[in-house]
């Protein structure tokens, strides 16, 4: 089975700006490239996952370097991010959108480029699909039942969360950190996660993760022209800092085990709805 | 030459509007077709025998014999038939119509045409985008057949095509994953997102299906995995 889908060039990554690898989740390469972007005229509008109170999330349309950072790190909730991308064409006037989104998401936005039925206008004004790797999601009662009930950290008080060495891990803003092992984590997934076969965003220009690199780098997987176009401009721009990705710990042998994990289970999944009649995307 | 017709019954011209919102791309189409009969756009009264592509827009009132000899003519005289716009498709706007209008109160039973005649093809949506068309177009021009096949099977099978496919296709069926395209999808606004999955407000759905049509946990041809 093919782990990772197509791509040009892998690579390990991390942002140059300090300000941006304080806020951001990992290498902070969705919100530095959202940000060259944007001050380069390469992008005139980004979606973003927001962050709400009670650490919920809602996709939100962000032309600044502020809002940009505002929304940095991940949010383990579904986040409806095309909900706002006719939006982001139509009220904000945009003409070079960035996206950024869970691997079924760029899916959507494929989908919805190449089969613009609903999508008047829209196909020739996204600029850059950015992913980010994906094993599951959580509705927002689940995430709050693993953040409260689990670790007893209150919502209004969760300042990140993260999924790293088998944990789920919650920050509070009184410096406490708590975890619990990820396989407690499983009851509260939303279901349709378990007949997905995308782990690494396979159809995103560029995109990234975590998983692979050290501690506050990120991986990249670089799979278009354009996405390979944008990568090297913000490297030339010294926006990025890059390493070989077989010159890093644990490299890429680690992603495509949990690429391979979740599509081997996933398609399990998949193959059992088949025998029992449920229908599965076709 | 291929040549085209577009076709008019019971519709708003918001398709043929749709048509003709191209831009340069609708050079593209025309210089590569010979629209034959357009109403709107031609000066021709009849639709001529062996036309190539019909793409007909609006539903057929069942009440008025002229619409339903239309419809028959064009099945008859289209080599490829194509459901334009969501009245064709899956009966739109029109699926609420009861009649007792001025001036024409017996005008009571509108179906899309799909359930009328046997389409080739079907493109919903209200009205579909203008990219959406030249595709269409193209590609019959090209005979993809692999690009038109989600839209033959619309034709086939998309006749009660409406929000609800949300509901009982998709979240009923554990498939949902919150994605909001359905909600960017819809014209009408009917579709807002909740906790993360959608909700339609029935007062507000017009039956147009671009959201069902637009889920990609309904449907995901295979060609969208080639990217470059
Ligand atoms: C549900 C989920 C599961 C993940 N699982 C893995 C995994 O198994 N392995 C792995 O390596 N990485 C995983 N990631 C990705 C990882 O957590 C980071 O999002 C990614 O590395 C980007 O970090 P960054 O520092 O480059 O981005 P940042 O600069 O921090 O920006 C992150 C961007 O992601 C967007 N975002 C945040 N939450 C969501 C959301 N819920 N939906 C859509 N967009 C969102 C924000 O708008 C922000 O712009 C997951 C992310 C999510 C949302
Ligand atoms: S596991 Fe798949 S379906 Fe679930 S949020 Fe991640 S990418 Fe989407
Ligand atoms: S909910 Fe909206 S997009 Fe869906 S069928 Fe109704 S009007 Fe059309
Ligand atoms: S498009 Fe489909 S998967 Fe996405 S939110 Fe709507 S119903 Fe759910």
């Amino acid at each position: 089975m093919d782990p990772f889908g197509k791509y040009i060039k892998a690579v390990s990554a991390r942002a140059a700006d300090k300000e941006i690898l304080k806020k951001a989740q990992d290498g902070g390469i969705v919100s530095a490239a959202y940000i060259y972007g944007l001050e380069n005229g390469l992008l005139d509008g980004v979606i973003i996952a927001d962050k709400e109170d009670g650490f919920a999330a809602a996709p939100k349309v962000a032309t600044t370097r502020e809002e940009i950072l505002n929304a940095a790190g991940t949010k383990y909730t579904v986040c409806p991010n095309l909900s706002v991308v006719k939006s982001a064409v139509r009220e904000y006037g945009c003409d070079k959108l960035g996206f950024v989104g869970t691997p079924c998401q760029v899916r959507s936005i494929r989908k919805a480029i190449k089969y613009p039925v609903g999508y008047r206008h829209v196909p020739d004004k996204i600029a850059l699909i950015m992913g980010i790797f994906c094993m599951e999601n959580f509705p927002y009662n689940g995430m709050k039942a693993i953040v409260e009930e689990h670790c007893g950290i209150k919502m209004d008080d969760v300042v990140k969360t993260d999924i790293g060495k088998g944990k789920f891990w919650v920050y509070s803003k009184w410096g406490d950190v708590k975890t619990i092992p990820l396989k407690d984590t499983h009851p509260y997934e939303q279901g349709s996660c378990h007949v997905c076969m995308d782990y690494t965003a396979e159809l995103a220009d560029i995109s990234t993760g975590s998983v692979g690199s050290p501690d506050g780098w990120s991986t990249i997987f670089v799979r278009t022209a354009k996405g390979e176009e944008y990568l090297n401009k913000m490297v030339e721009a010294g926006a990025l800092e890059t390493k070989e990705i077989d010159a890093v710990k644990p490299g890429l042998g680690l992603v495509e085990k949990l690429a391979l994990t979740k599509k081997e289970k996933n398609g399990k999944e998949v193959e059992h709805r088949k025998e029992i009649g449920l229908p599965v995307p076709y | 030459m291929v040549k085209v017709a577009h076709v008019q019954l019971s519709s708003c011209c918001g398709c043929l509007v749709s048509l003709a919102d191209t831009y340069e791309q609708l050079l593209d189409v025309l210089g590569a077709i010979d629209l034959v009969y357009s109403q709107t756009l031609a000066d021709v009264r009849e639709i001529p025998d062996d036309v190539d592509i019909v793409l007909l827009e609006g539903s057929v009132c069942l009440s008025d014999h002229h619409a339903m000899e239309v419809a028959l003519e064009s099945r008859k005289k289209g080599k490829i038939l194509v459901a334009l716009g969501a009245c064709a498709a899956s009966g739109n706007i029109t699926r609420f119509s009861k009649g007792n209008q001025m001036s024409k109160p017996v005008h009571d039973s509108f179906a899309p045409l799909t359930e009328v005649v046997k389409c080739d093809l079907a493109i919903p949506g209200c009205p579909p985008s203008p990219e959406s068309i030249v595709a269409v177009v193209l590609a019959a021009l090209n005979g993809d057949m692999e690009y038109l096949e989600p839209y033959a099977e619309l034709a086939k099978y998309g006749s009660e095509a409406c929000g609800c496919d949300l509901i009982v296709k998709v979240i009923n069926k554990s498939l949902c994953m919150g994605c909001g395209s359905c909600a960017a999808a819809c014209p009408t606004r009917a579709v807002s997102m909740d906790a993360g999955r959608p909700l339609v407000d029935k007062e507000i759905c017009i039956k147009c299906g671009a959201c069902s049509v637009q889920c990609p946990r309904i449907r995901f041809p295979e060609l969208i995995e080639k990217i470059e």
